[in-house]
């Protein structure tokens, strides 16, 4: 089982970086967090003078990766489905899990790639005075969960319809709601305000960012990712019985 | 080998099987004729595991695949109609792909992407983007991916489709080759590729099966005067299926497929 996940995996891998569109996507976005974090008129890094990432960092992170990661997660089935290979696919001697968790791991890692390419911003930073790393870590490790939760969604969304434009735009959609929900959550009065929040990834994501790692925002995540995986093998093993 | 019992299988209201029975013994090449939309694929993506079927079922070695699809896939390579290709992808890399869930390894694994590699004519092209290949080479990329673990049975949807009439003859000698060691089933257009190659063949028409047998077989099948001289193949085929449109069946000029899609509308009656 593990191993064909990692050979799904590596195949994966393989079609993305044969591309030269993953290297042009990772720099675009480093380089337009790293611009937006030190020339924006409102949190203008030089305008503060101040070694720190602070909150609005990974605040406007969050904004950019509800749109990053529909667009890595969309083609992962449909681009199978409307080429025709998933008959290959589904043909092998592999089993529907390993299908799914090879796809998910290897969207992630790209995902990662292009987190890991803004690093540049807090080195950047932390060069220039005495900076606190520990929320930059809990924000990052927030940020990599958050994006693992957000690329489940739309993997599954994506195993949905053949038309890659439809999977990115409904996981927009689910994105902005599940994020949304923080936000309303105090509008929708007492009973719904601290289900909102709970379900809300935003409200987990933010939570990590203030350098604290707690095991439910883990296993709030951890959830998350296990229950659109779950419900990823079902539709793609559905396909079987059209 | 391969034993179909009374499969059927339904699209929403459309009939694309209907009660569909036949067996494959070991070493036969058995082609798989019929009109364009008359079940075909649909009997190979059910064999292969892709669909399961409405009702009946398929076994392989005696195990039925929709009860262990992984055990009976291992010893079935595939080519599927449309030939799907992952074009963004280099040729070896898309071959050790494929080795790999084959649970080959290794050296082991080195050795069979050459000789598929090999065997297939694509010496010299393992580092090209299979999208830059031309029709003809993917086809043979189509065929090495199934070919790659040695496979008892081979199951090939469309071989010669889109192929120029040289490499068509060069398909046929392939596939008669394969004969000596492996199961096959292929379908196939071109009537004369059938005569050239098959054991037996089986004919489909909406959905049933309306010959099973040698070619002579058939032929008888289709006479309608015993007393006289055997119909040609091509004769016995438009006696059965009222398919008269013999263009389409010569080959050499097949008209491009459309990549094969889930529940393949091409399969609808």
């Amino acid at each position: 089982m593990w191993s064909d996940t990692v050979a799904v995996y590596r195949k994966e891998i393989r079609a993305y970086f044969t591309s030269p569109i993953p290297y042009i996507f990772t720099a675009l976005f480093a380089l337009l967090m790293a611009w937006r974090f030190f020339f924006d008129d409102e949190t203008a890094f030089f305008v503060f003078d101040k070694a720190d990432m602070g909150r609005g960092f990974f605040f406007r992170l969050e904004r950019y990766l509800i749109v990053l990661v529909p667009i890595v997660g969309m083609g992962q089935w449909s681009s199978e489905v409307g080429r025709g290979t998933i008959e290959t696919l589904m043909t092998l001697p592999v089993r529907t899990s390993s299908l799914v968790l090879g796809k998910f791991l290897s969207a992630w890692t790209l995902i990662l790639v292009c987190l890991l390419a803004t690093l540049t911003i807090p080195i950047t930073v932390s060069s220039l005075g005495d900076m606190d790393w520990g929320p930059v870590h809990g924000g990052y490790l927030g940020a990599f969960l958050f994006c693992g939760a957000l690329l489940a969604l739309s993997v599954w969304v994506s195993s949905l319809t053949r038309h890659q434009i439809v999977a990115f735009v409904l996981t927009l959609v689910a994105g902005i709601v599940f994020v949304g929900m923080y936000e309303l959550a105090d509008k929708v009065g007492s009973f719904f305000g601290p289900v909102f929040e709970q379900l809300s990834l935003a409200s987990h994501y933010q939570s990590m960012g203030r350098g604290v790692i707690d095991l439910r925002d883990l296993a709030y995540f951890i959830s998350f990712i296990a229950f659109f995986l779950y419900l990823n093998a079902q539709s793609v093993e559905n396909r079987r019985y059209r | 080998m391969i034993e179909v019992r009374n499969l059927v299988k339904h699209y929403g209201p459309v009939k694309a099987l209907q009660d569909v029975s036949f067996e494959v013994r070991p070493g036969e090449v058995v082609g798989l004729l019929g009109p364009n939309g008359a079940g075909k694929s649909t009997a190979m993506r059910i064999i292969t595991g892709f669909l399961a079927p409405t009702s009946g079922s398929v076994l392989v070695d005696g195990v039925e695949v929709i009860d262990d699809p992984i055990a009976c896939q291992s010893k079935i390579g595939y080519l599927p109609e449309g030939n799907p290709l992952y074009l963004d992808m280099r040729l070896r890399e898309a071959l050790r792909f494929v080795a790999s869930t084959r649970g080959l390894r290794g050296e082991e694994r080195g050795r069979a992407i050459g000789e598929a590699v090999k065997d297939a004519g694509l010496k010299g092209k393992e580092h090209q983007l299979i999208g830059s290949l031309s029709r003809g080479y993917r086809q043979r990329v189509g065929l090495a991916m199934a070919l790659l673990h040695r496979p008892p049975i081979l199951i090939l949807d469309e071989p010669s489709s889109g192929l120029d009439p040289n490499q068509q003859i060069e398909m046929r000698r392939f596939l008669r080759a394969l004969g000596h060691s492996r199961t096959v089933i292929f379908s196939s257009h071109i009537l004369p590729e059938v005569e050239a190659v098959c054991d037996r063949v089986l004919i489909i028409h909406q959905g049933k099966l309306v010959a099973d047998g040698s070619i002579e077989d058939v032929r008888r099948q289709g006479a309608k005067d015993p007393d006289a001289d055997l119909p040609t193949l091509e004769e016995a085929f438009a006696d059965l299926t009222g398919y008269t449109d013999f263009d389409s069946l010569h080959g050499a000029e097949v008209d491009e497929v459309a990549p094969a899609e889930m529940g393949g509308d091409q399969d609808v009656v």
